[in-house]
């Protein structure tokens, strides 16, 4: 095979996947929190594009509107958070799941209200303008992407290590009752893990729509790969959901050059498939 | 012939030494108790029996079979039965479906029958209901047959808790402090029912806070610490041991 | 144990079957009336797995549309008996339920909802693309009409009276399974999963058996809608219709049989009747699903029988204590 579309695949694999690492590590905030899997997840990606392109429309300043759909976002997920999940009774496996499924349909059928179904432009960050890498292309948005992924996911990092809140988080995480003892509020560890896991994923919908447009459906599969990623990770290993997004992103653009576009989203599901087949504690996690 | 051996039995979970090689043995037709300050390791022990978890080393031995490491249904399917220390009942079954899953063991109806309610399986549904039905009149619950588990108040829910691992006929009974949240009556007639049932010829292996209660059934005491055993005997052997009474001092020794 | 009284569910479902048989000429509503009853099927089935078992599939469309394209694809291009492909279509079904179930039903929780989440999504995209099979997104016509004993069901009527029976036989058997040995386990598997295996239940054996049986429900349903049909597209198999299921499942009742077929009559028939519920479905589900499980879990129906019963009970035992 030639090297030239090999290197061509790889860049548009590694964008995605950097995407699919955004939103696998919010699964992972939220599951680390409270167990729960936030099957909603996917339409703040999708919220985050839209909310962005509809305040750009209204005042044309990128950073206003990268910033503007990522609060407005935030938002979203504490009020979901406090409306639909912290009066639930009986907080099972099963009504936990359809609860946050309701909300995922909920929140699509509004945004279909609200934006109708048509597909909608955000401008890249700096252009359209692109590199040559011998006889690859790569769009200035890549590099957007790859960068403030790499950022963010370093920032996040930081947050968890080093500040005292993040720590909470953690200890939340690691021993809820012992996090309780030493004067930690769980409904507000828990509240903030909504808020983190949205607005990272408004980020991604944002730093992704310049090349894929932003379309009120777009939520549901970006949610899903993103949950891959978080899974072929090992749930609950941010490190790990951030190298199972890329390695998802790769193998998916991988497949698609290979065999057949129409399948390209099939990929990703006939991977956690096998993961959950073979190696379902994730490929980086020693423990089930 | 002993009923239930266990041999140099070890647990950890991460740090923690939940049991330390601790080995005692259960003769059939006893009533067994194992005692112990908060932490010792008891409920782990029962966990342990019962198949849901598996120790790092050492042997469960039952009735001449190892079974450390089985899966909880395998284990049941043997013969043992047990109670949990929060009561784990079926919440939106009736008290008598309660029962009647306890039956499931020694039937076998599977789902194609079922489904098709082939003929056989109406008698073995009528001899289900009707061992179900006597192991409610056992602990007194008949006249609550048809109404769901969650109306009933803490103690008669442990006692469908008991008649529920009944109908199961078992060798071995693990009951995990049965007692906690009864009253004084309630605890009466659980005393009662243990004594009854050891007139059964069951054999009983208990883990019970409430010392009135342990003194007055058991034939013979555990007594754990920190995951070590630290003495077994007869309860007055028990009672005068200077290291279980060192354990217990300046904890909760309920009398 | 039902009581003999003439009045029980069953006669009373046996009575308006053959009433509305009798009365029911008009083509638009029998159509209508045939939907349900496929509907319910399905609906029955995921009942099972659900409200029954507690474990949740969020891509029983995908069930649906295998059975309805093996039967498709088997008579309408390779000329097979209806009755044979329809068995087929069991077959398929099943071994897939199989395959899918082993793996994600060994581990608790979230996984068993994931993994047929991205089944179903996966066998809407083999619909859409495998073209020379399944023909694409303008999906497959000529599909033949059931035939029982050289009777051709080819009116709404007629295949009425293949479907209503049938789903009363279907209901039958799964209220017989619901109160049997199984049934119990199941239903205790899905309240104490620890308690019931402290009791001898295989549970992770009896979840995949019940996810396995209610993928055949899934199955049937899915022939006699494309024979009802006589042309399929993947539209109807997509993960919207899942999410439909469910919807339908939460709304009648979870571990109610008879509230499958409410479930269902109300979710089929209100996009029917009223335009203003067709355009805002998507978010009336979501609202749906997300307000009757917060506050009644065990779904509308049974949720308030519920309540009901349990005050009355509360009421007794303080009489009696």
């Amino acid at each position: 095979m030639e090297l030239a579309p090999l290197l061509q695949y790889l860049i548009s694999g590694l964008t995605n996947g950097a995407i699919y690492a955004l939103i696998a590590l919010g699964f992972v905030i939220i599951y680390h929190a409270t167990t729960i899997i936030n099957f909603a997840q996917g339409e703040m990606v999708m919220l985050g594009a839209l909310c962005a392109i509809s305040i750009y429309h209204l005042y044309p300043s990128l950073p206003l509107a990268f910033l503007g759909g990522v609060v407005l976002v935030t938002v979203v997920g504490i009020v979901f958070e406090r409306l639909a999940l912290r009066p639930v009774k009986d907080p099972s496996p099963i009504t936990l799941i359809i609860i946050t499924v309701g909300g995922a349909v909920f929140i699509k059928g509004v945004a279909m209200l609200l934006w109708g179904k048509e597909a909608y432009n955000l401008p890249s960050f700096s252009g359209d303008a692109p590199f040559h890498m011998g006889t690859a292309t790569i769009l200035p948005q890549n590099l957007w992407v790859l960068g403030l992924t790499a950022v963010v996911l370093l920032g996040m990092e930081a947050f968890f290590r080093f500040t005292l809140v993040g720590k909470a988080m953690r200890a939340c995480a690691y021993n809820p009752r012992a996090a309780r003892l030493v004067g930690i509020s769980l409904s507000r560890m828990v509240q903030l893990s909504f808020a983190l896991s949205a607005a990272l994923g408004a980020g991604a919908g944002i730093l992704i729509a310049p090349l894929t447009l932003g379309v009120y459906d777009m939520g549901t599969m970006l949610g899903l790969k993103g949950f891959c990623a978080a899974i072929l990770g090992g749930l609950g290993s941010s490190f790990g959901g951030v190298l199972g997004g890329l390695i998802l992103g790769v193998a998916e653009s991988l497949a698609t050059g290979l065999i057949s576009s129409g399948y390209r989203d099939a990929v990703a599901f006939f991977i956690l498939l096998l993961v959950l087949f073979i190696r379902p504690q994730g490929l980086f996690k020693g423990d089930s | 012939m002993l009923i239930l051996e266990l041999n140099g039995i070890s647990v950890a979970f991460g740090g923690l030494q939940a049991l330390d090689g601790v080995s005692f043995a259960v003769s059939p037709g006893t009533v067994q108790a194992v005692i112990g300050p908060n932490g010792a390791g008891k409920t782990t022990l029962f966990n342990l029996i019962t198949g849901f978890l598996a120790p790092q080393s050492g042997k469960v031995v039952f009735q001449g079979d190892e079974i450390q490491g089985r899966p909880p249904h395998q284990v049941a399917r043997l013969g043992i039965a047990r109670t949990f220390q929060l009561v784990q009942l079926f919440d939106h079954m009736t008290l008598l479906e309660n029962v009647m899953v306890g039956r499931h063991r020694l039937s076998k109806a599977g789902l194609l029958a079922g489904a098709l309610r082939l003929p056989w399986t109406k008698h073995e549904e009528q001899s289900i209901r009707e061992r179900a039905l006597e192991e409610l009149a056992f602990v007194g619950l008949s006249d609550r047959a048809d109404q769901p588990a969650a109306a009933l108040p803490l103690g008669l829910k442990r006692l469908l808790e008991i008649a529920r691992a009944l109908a199961a006929e078992p060798q071995l009974l693990l009951l995990d402090e049965p007692a906690s949240g009864l009253d004084a009556v309630e605890t009466e007639r659980l005393q009662e029912m243990i004594l009854a049932l050891r007139e059964r010829g069951l054999t009983i292996l208990l883990v019970e806070h409430d010392m009135g209660l342990t003194m007055e059934v058991a034939d013979r005491i555990a007594v754990l610490n920190y995951g070590q055993l630290i003495a077994t005997g007869t309860p007055r052997e028990v009672q005068r041991n200077p290291e279980v009474i060192a354990a217990y001092l300046g904890t909760d020794w309920q009398t | 144990m039902n009581s003999r009284k003439l009045l029980n569910p069953w006669t009373l479902f046996g009575a308006a079957v053959l009433l509305a048989a009798g009365v029911l000429d008009n083509d638009y509503y029998l159509t209508l009336i045939n939907f349900i009853g496929i509907h319910t099927l399905l609906v029955v089935g995921l009942n099972l797995l659900m409200g029954y078992g507690g474990q949740i599939s969020l891509g029983h469309a995908a069930f649906f549309g295998l059975g309805s394209y093996t039967s498709a694809i088997l008579t309408a291009t390779y000329g097979i008996n209806p009755w044979l492909a329809l068995i087929a279509g069991l077959v398929v079904c099943g071994v897939t339920a199989f395959l899918i179930g082993v793996p994600a039903l060994k581990l608790r929780g979230y996984y068993l909802a994931m993994a047929t989440l991205g089944f179903g999504i996966i066998i809407y995209i083999v619909f859409t693309e495998a073209q020379t099979w399944t023909g694409g997104p303008s999906g497959l016509a000529g599909i033949p009409n059931l035939s029982v004993f050289g009777f051709k069901l080819d009116t709404p009527k007629r295949l009425y009276l293949l479907i209503w029976p049938v789903l009363g036989v279907i209901l039958a058997i799964s209220a017989n399974l619901v109160d049997s040995r199984t049934g119990r386990a199941l239903r205790a598997l899905h309240e104490g999963e620890n308690a019931a295996q402290s009791l001898g239940v295989d549970t992770s054996r009896l979840k995949l058996l019940i996810f396995i049986w209610s993928a055949l429900y899934a199955s049937l349903a899915g022939s006699f809608y494309a024979h009802t049909l006589n042309f399929i597209a993947p539209a109807s198999f997509g993960f919207m219709f899942s999410i439909k299921l469910v919807t339908m499942v939460v709304l009648g009742g979870m571990a109610s049989i008879w509230g499958s077929l409410l479930g269902a009559a109300v979710l089929t028939v209100l996009p029917e009747m009223l335009t203003v519920f067709h355009d805002y479905e998507v978010i009336i589900f979501g609202a749906i699903l997300m307000v009757v499980m917060i506050f009644l879990p065990r779904g509308l129906v049974r949720g308030i029988m519920d309540l009901w019963a349990f005050r009355r009970y509360k009421k007794e035992g303080k009489i009696i204590a």
